[in-house]
């Protein structure tokens, strides 16, 4: 077992080497543009393009058509968001979103705003699940798009894809869902999901980082966004630009390969997440899980650990490589957003850790995390004065604290 | 982030972590700072003709606020109520190397010194008064 450990995987992935080996061909043998029609390093580089297309389209039930190469998923986020509220600002202004989503899509619904649209961001429960009901009674006449996600980021929390799809196609609505934590983890299927509006990503699934895609529907129906980057009008027309054709064949490759072994490598991971899970519950009192317990992504898992401040806990499993809530670990010193929408107190906000697992992550390694971890949470919460309190009885939430 | 050597170290070996019985003669307990925001210090001196012979600490928070009330114990130790009231967060941001984003941790080392002293006045004062 090598260290440090990774368990880091929702925030990006390694490239795979099957991925790797796929690429190097076309940086220095078929290097050609991809827009270049009138000769054969042109259509070599544009028929690599195209097998990757047709892969990825293939791979959420579309077809190569319908997808826009873009430099990843926080360009998709944002093509789809201010695109489509460009294009059908004369129909609507008010666009349905959820407070947890990616800050690629808050953001530029923010911005939007500023812009005389309106923003309704759906509540959200303690799992970090809105409820349809709520959805279907916000939609309106002018109300032009709903934008939730496949899975979120740092909680792992699913949305249920086909309801949600269900409501927006029954009331005429465009529906954009940013899957770039779901595809190639979960089943994603744009036609059985009335998905319109798709963004996806490669690097989350061993693929190179700078390149993504949008799918945009072309018909049942059509789809339109103002393009936001202009120049050649390469992709349809929704964003001119090179093709960055030695990405787009990785991420073709790293589709295919994700998809070949979604299911097992989803079962071994959930295997990895439980029992993580059960040892930190077993081992250590006041864990709390974040997150839905059951509707979650494969590779996510979250958790707050009482009375010790993620930052410092971090630090005291520095071979370990995973990501915290905390607001020590943000240049804002604000705790999670996601968190802080779901109820969760400041304080466990502050204790929260995302561990992620991925491909290349054995149970070896999880037993080795979570005996590092249960040791530090034990070391520190031995340096806790608020552990030291309860352990007396103390209700901390009576204690007036000096905010500061 | 990237820590300093001393804040390591101070991470890795606090000094002085524990408590005093918060009642028992000459001691004087400081809690400052909240849950919520992530940082908490308790630090407590014991005193002996106004002279500080021992401190303690325990904290919740992060690196920089573990080595901050660490540190805070060693320099008060052996000094006079008046020497360890005048001890400046700055200083401490000196000793540590705190980045920017870090001072608040200085401060709130800074604030429990204060605050256990002030507590150590306090409880003095009753005890006289009542005696």
């Amino acid at each position: 077992m090598k260290l440090p450990i990774y368990l880091d995987y929702n925030a990006t992935t390694p490239t795979d080497p099957r991925v790797l080996e796929s690429m190097l061909p076309f940086f220095t043998e078929i290097y050609g543009n991809a827009a270049s029609r009138n000769h054969s390093f042109g259509w070599s580089a544009e028929e690599g393009v195209s097998q990757a297309r047709n892969i990825i389209g293939e791979a959420i039930g579309a077809t190569g058509k319908d997808i826009v190469f873009t430099s990843g998923a926080t360009e998709s986020d944002n093509m789809a968001v201010l695109g489509m509220a460009e294009f059908y600002r004369e129909k609507g202004k008010h666009i349905i979103s959820s407070p947890i989503e990616h800050k690629a899509v808050v953001d530029p619904c923010q911005a939007l705003e500023q812009k005389g649209y309106e923003i309704t961001f759906l509540d959200v429960d303690e799992h970090g699940r809105i409820d349809l009901k709520q959805l279907e009674s916000t939609i309106r006449e002018d109300t032009i798009l709903v934008s939730l996600m496949a899975g979120n980021n740092e909680i792992g929390t699913l949305n249920p894809l086909g309801e949600i799809g269900q409501i927006t196609r029954d009331r005429g609505v465009l529906f954009h869902c940013d899957a770039t934590q779901g595809v190639g983890k979960i089943p994603i299927d744009v036609e059985r999901m009335n998905i319109d509006l798709l963004s996806m990503s490669a690097h989350k699934i061993y693929g190179p980082k700078g390149i993504g895609a949008l799918y945009v529907r072309r018909k049942k129906p059509r789809v339109r966004i103002s393009p936001i980057m202009f120049g050649g009008g390469h992709e349809r027309g929704f964003r001119s630009g090179t093709l960055n054709v030695p990405g787009i064949v990785g991420f073709g490759k790293a589709i295919e390969l994700a998809m070949e072994e979604m299911s097992s490598e989803a079962e071994r991971q959930i295997g990895m997440r439980q029992h993580l899970y059960k040892r930190m519950t077993d081992e250590l009192d006041y864990v709390f899980l974040n997150g839905h317990p059951t509707e979650r992504l494969p590779n996510n898992l979250n958790l707050s650990f009482g009375y010790v401040e993620g930052e410092s806990l971090m630090m005291g499993i520095s071979e370990i490589a995973v990501s915290s809530g905390s607001a020590c670990t943000s240049s804002s010193l604000e705790p999670s957003y996601v968190l802080r929408s779901m109820g969760v107190s400041d304080e466990l906000a502050h204790s929260s850790v995302r561990f992620g697992f991925g491909r290349y992550t054995t149970m070896e390694e999880v037993n080795y995390a979570a005996d590092k971890i249960i040791d530090a949470v034990k070391r520190l919460r031995e340096m806790s004065p608020l552990y030291e309190m309860v352990q007396e009885g103390v209700d901390l939430s009576k204690v007036s604290w000096t905010s500061h | 982030m990237a820590y300093s050597e001393k804040v390591i170290d101070h991470y890795n070996e606090p000094r002085n972590v524990g408590s005093f019985e918060k009642n028992d003669e000459g001691v004087g307990t400081g809690l400052v700072g909240a849950p919520e925001c992530g940082d908490v210090m308790k630090l407590q001196i014991k005193v002996e003709k106004d002279q500080i012979v021992d401190a303690k600490f325990k904290t919740f928070g992060c690196g920089s606020a573990i080595a901050s009330s660490s540190l805070a114990t060693e320099w008060v130790k052996g000094k006079s109520i008046d020497e360890a009231m005048s001890i400046q967060n700055t200083e401490i941001v000196e000793e540590l190397s705190l980045p920017p984003v870090k001072i608040h941790c200085s401060v709130l080392a800074e604030d429990a010194i204060k605050a256990a002293i002030s507590d150590y006045k306090n409880r003095k004062n009753s005890e006289t008064s009542e005696g």
